[in-house]
């Protein structure tokens, strides 16, 4: 069914929008189109995809404007149901939890950040922030000292009593982050948490976010529209198309060997040098090549740039973070992907 | 989108659907013109088709209240009812019941609603409310203004919950929003009167019977408020809500009722203004208060204090109005942390110091406590005086005006309207249904007219419906002009704007002062009354619709040299009409009220025999009455709103 390690899992998972969804698609096969569709009166928002997020991994999504992203978080945090597949929340099928597990489910393990904030007005910072702990039946002081901490965390001590209405866009995302951190989730979904913020305050963010996964193997869902920020957040990154995942692998893998043409179309503007680590291009090796020291299969190709162009070697040896040898990797190859070129 | 392309497609309405419904006009035409071969089962609705609805109705109310016993749990809940307003009429008059404090020195009284006007809105409003008090107490209608104010303390607040409470059950089962919608409907288009009748029989007369009549009467507004505001809540908030986890419960309570406040608050002015104008025609059922004296007073003529009853009523109803209009737009706002307690309570504070100020003033100065009547202030010999010279000024005129109306407007209108043969006037309902919204709207239109016929009121109805033509058509006349000339400059459009907001805010009952003391107590008199109450929707919604063409168009048209009447008639006006028409529609819902309550300064019409009806707590006959009312403003409703919206569509306004 699914593999233990994994967070969340969604086997063909499918939403539509329209009038009567369940029924059409059970009329339909996989083959249809995405036009096919909406041909027929009904939106794919999201269409047969399969995911799996593992434990402790930050899986980023990526797509066009009105590509389901926000609409397959959705369906993973069960805010809307899937018209066809499942979703398994660490081994649980979400549309078999009762409304009770449910919400015993999102208490203890879930939190997400909206991509329009979804701040309730009538409440300030501080009670905005704490509304989750209030939710779980926390005293009051200590849903105020867990609230002051994380609005200091992102940098909004002085305004905790303020209401929404009197904050920037970026304050009030802030207050959305606050909020899905009070709780400190095991699953965290993220709707885009860091459009409306200047780039300092967004690298800090980004900071916390890897702080905090490393230290407490979160698992991520992380949408964004940034690439810059995909690679830097990014286990795996999915790319979607019209409702579907057209690819889903390591930033690597998907600048290296992209499965389609849109997801080629989608990275052709990615420096390919700045994604792709020493180890995704390091080859078994034989006995007699590559010989001498060996480079850092973790460091990227743009990283090694200048000892590539003074090599003289044409097969480097790579070695993992333990100084374990893993392979070699072609200088040709390796100068290709730092100057573009074909392969 | 351009005029031209606009006046070939009306929405989904056909050229031919218009065809047919002009030729089922012409039908109508013909059969009246044929009236004197018709056979007479065709002129007045035959007895055959006139069913006892009152006898099944009265059936049912006898069913409930004695063989179900029902009456029992009316007399319970009023006693409950009554209850609250013992203490309420305690505090405010003195009334020898529990808590037995009061009465109130009418100083605290005014501080309290001052400091409540300053906490709502600042210093204006603050001066409204102390003013409206000091004014109350100066004139010595304390007694009176404190026997209204205490009903409408108690039911404003229970409409106002159970308003919230069927809103939210609205909102949460489609089906019991099904079952409600056509009932508010009817509801809000039924007159006061026929609310009062089955309150009668179940609960009595008197100040609880007036409660309880106010708060059924003042509920529809808030449902509709509460369950348009609980659709608006946005989705994203809902969703983060539930992330949070939760439960529906704390979804309700914290995330959408929060989030809908906007609406509910509305809702809640909507319901104080309704409970103003109910209380104060509840004097009809023995609501003693400012209502019944001036109905005393109107019905004994004296013209000088009944204003000063009249200009008290309206204080209130503009301070109740900008109060909870101020509420509504009121947003929370923060202290910064470390502000001390008497910073962040200051107006609490300087509340409970007046208080105690004015109850130690009291204590000295038994003024200050309460004005008797003979110290009291009045102004009304002044007024008299004054009201005499200005009617006998204009007497000429206003005689003149009444015997001409009379002569050769109201008597043969009235026979004319009363001479069709009924078919043709539901042929002709008919005919404009179809038009607007073919065989379904047609059969719409037959179903409630057709329900008049069988009422047996055929005649009264038709009496009912000369006055409402006749005062809507005259309101247009006056208040088309108005309008265009408010709306030619922002600041007059502000001016008469402000002006129909605030008129708006009147109870109903108001408008019988002016009309009474230029025409006396007669139909003329009723039809000024309904006349200038119809005005002031349609003055509002002519300049509101005229003010808000789109300014691209008006340019355009400019530059293609138009002259300001050109672009009025061929441009304005056009985009204008949809709007126009829903004033047009509220006018005729405004006139039907209104006829109904003019009915007894003299007409001959349905609403005198609701008086009837009220009069010997006959429920059968009052709720007929009531609905064949209702059933005019509703078919009414129907062609207006079904017209507008099509046209709308058409001109791309929406
Ligand atoms: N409640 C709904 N009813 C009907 N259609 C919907 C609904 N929600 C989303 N859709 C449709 O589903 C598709 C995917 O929407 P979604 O919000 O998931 O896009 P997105 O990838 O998050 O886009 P963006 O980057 O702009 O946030 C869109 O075509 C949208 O119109
Ligand atoms: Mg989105």
């Amino acid at each position: 069914m699914q593999s233990p390690e994994s967070a969340i899992s969604c086997r063909q998972a499918w939403k539509l929008f329209g009038s009567d969804p369940r029924k059409y698609l059970a009329s339909i096969s996989s083959q249809h189109t995405y036009t096919d569709i909406s041909g027929d009166g009904y939106i794919a928002a999201v269409r047969d995809v399969s995911l799996d997020i593992n434990q402790g991994e930050m899986l980023v999504i990526m797509g066009l404007s009105g590509s389901g992203k926000s609409t397959l978080v959705r369906c993973l945090s069960r805010l809307i149901d899937v018209t066809g597949g499942s979703v398994f929340v660490e081994g649980q099928d979400l549309a078999e939890l009762s409304e009770r597990d449910l919400i015993e489910l999102r208490r203890s393990k879930m939190g997400m950040v909206f991509q329009s904030f979804g701040l309730l007005p009538y409440r300030t910072v501080l009670e905005n922030v704490a509304f989750p702990l209030e939710m779980r039946g926390q005293d009051r002081h200590a849903r105020r000292e867990r609230a002051m901490e994380v609005i200091k965390l992102v940098g909004l001590d002085g305004r905790e009593d303020y209401f929404p209405r009197e904050l920037s866009g970026g304050q009030q995302q802030r207050v959305g982050i606050a909020r899905s951190l009070a709780i400190e989730p095991d699953i965290w979904f993220l709707d885009e948490p860091f459009s409306a913020l200047d780039p300092l305050i967004r690298r800090e963010m980004q900071d916390e976010f890897l702080r905090l996964q490393e230290m407490l193997a979160k698992s991520i869902v992380f949408i964004t529209h940034d690439f810059d920020e995909a690679l830097r957040l990014a286990d795996r990154i999915a790319i979607m198309k019209d409702g579907a995942v057209e690819q889903c692998d390591t930033p690597d893998k998907i600048v290296l060997s992209p499965a389609t043409e849109y997801v080629a179309k989608f990275t052709e503007d990615v420096d390919k040098a700045r994604v792709v680590h020493a180890r995704v291009l390091a080859m078994p090796i034989g006995e007699d090549d590559a010989t001498g020291a060996p480079v850092d299969g973790d460091r990227t190709v743009r990283e090694l740039a200048r000892q590539l162009l003074e090599e003289t070697r044409e097969k480097i040896p790579v070695a993992d973070r333990h100084g374990e040898l893993i392979g070699a990797i072609r200088r040709s190859e390796a100068l290709n992907v730092l100057f573009g070129g074909e392969k | 989108m351009s005029i031209a392309s606009a006046e070939k497609s009306i929405g989904a309405i056909t050229f031919d659907d218009v065809r047919v419904g002009q030729l089922i006009v012409a039908v109508a035409a013909a059969i009246a013109l044929l009236r004197f071969q018709l056979p007479d089962f065709l002129v007045r609705p035959p007895d055959w088709l006139v069913w006892p609805f009152a006898d099944w109705i009265n059936f049912v109310f006898v069913f409930l209240k004695d063989d179900l016993g029902f009456i029992h749990v009316t007399r319970s809940i009023a006693s409950v009812v009554e209850w609250f307003l013992d203490v309420t009429g305690n505090l405010l008059y003195g009334r020898n019941r529990w808590p037995r404090i009061g009465p109130l020195p009418w100083t605290t009284v005014a501080v309290t609603a001052a400091v409540i006007g300053y906490a709502l809105n600042g210093w204006r409003l603050s001066l409204l409310c102390g003013g409206t008090f000091v004014w109350i107490a100066l004139m010595g209608q304390w007694k009176w203004a404190m026997e209204t104010l205490s009903v409408i303390v108690v039911a404003a607040p229970v409409s106002a919950i159970l308003g919230v409470v069927l809103g939210i059950a609205a909102w949460r089962r489609k089906t019991v929003e099904k079952i409600l919608n056509p009932l508010l409907n009817i509801a809000q288009s039924l007159p006061h009167f026929a609310y009062m009748i089955p309150v009668v029989v179940f609960i009595g007369v008197g100040p609880k019977a007036g409660a309880i009549v106010t708060m059924i009467f003042a509920m529809p507004p808030m449902i509709r408020m509460t369950l348009l505001g609980m659709k608006k809540v946005p989705p994203e908030i809902v969703e983060s809500g539930k992330m949070c986890g939760s439960s529906s419960w704390q979804l309700l309570r914290h995330v959408r009722v929060p989030t809908a406040r906007t609406e509910i608050l509305l809702g809640v002015n909507q319901v104080i203004m309704q409970c103003l104008a109910m209380v104060v025609l509840a004097s009809f059922i023995g609501m003693p208060g400012l209502g019944q004296k001036l109905l005393q007073l109107l019905q004994a003529l004296k013209i000088g204090r009944s204003l000063e009853i009249g200009i008290t009523i309206v204080l209130i109803a503009v301070m109740l109005d900008r109060c909870s209009k101020a509420w509504v737009v009121k947003q929370p706002k923060h202290f910064e942390r470390g502000t001390p307690w008497h910073v962040r309570y200051r107006i609490l504070v300087a509340w409970a110091a007046l208080a105690v100020a004015t109850f130690a003033l009291s204590l000295l100065w038994p003024l200050a406590d309460e004005i008797p009547r003979r110290h009291a202030l009045t102004v009304s010999k002044e007024a008299d005086l004054l009201v005499d010279w200005f009617v006998r000024l204009v007497d000429p005129l206003t005689q003149w005006l009444r015997g001409f109306l009379i002569r050769f407007v109201f008597i043969p209108m009235r026979d004319a309207y009363l001479w069709l043969p009924f078919i043709s006037v539901l042929a002709f309902w008919a005919g404009l249904g179809w038009m607007v919204g073919k065989w379904r709207s047609a059969l719409v239109c037959l179903g409630y007219f057709g329900l008049i016929a069988m009422s047996g009121w055929w005649d009264r109805a038709m009496i009912t419906a000369y006055m409402i033509t006749f005062s809507v058509f005259i309101a247009v006349a006056l208040g088309l002009p108005l309008g265009i000339w408010a709306s030619r400059s922002e600041r007059r459009a502000r001016f008469v704007l402000l002006v129909c907001d605030t008129a708006q805010t009147f109870p109903s009952f108001i408008y019988l002062i002016p009309v009474v003391m230029l025409f006396g107590v007669n139909d003329v008199a009723a039809i000024g009354a309904v006349i200038t109450f119809a005005l002031v929707p349609f003055t509002r919604y002519t300049i509101e619709g005229l003010k808000d063409t789109p300014p691209e168009l008006v340019e355009a048209s400019s530059m293609s040299g138009a002259s300001a009447w050109q672009q009025l008639w061929k441009v304005r006006f056009p985009m204008a009409l949809p709007t126009i028409a829903v004033g047009f529609n509220q006018t005729i819902m405004f006139s039907l009220f209104m006829v109904i309550i003019a009915a007894f300064i003299g007409t001959q019409d349905l609403g005198q025999e609701m008086q009837k009806a009220l009069s010997s707590t006959d429920v059968g006959k009052g709720l007929v009455l009531g609905l064949c009312v209702a059933f005019m403003g509703l078919m009414a409703d129907h062609l207006i709103i079904r017209w507008s919206d099509s046209r709308k569509k058409a001109l791309g306004l929406e």
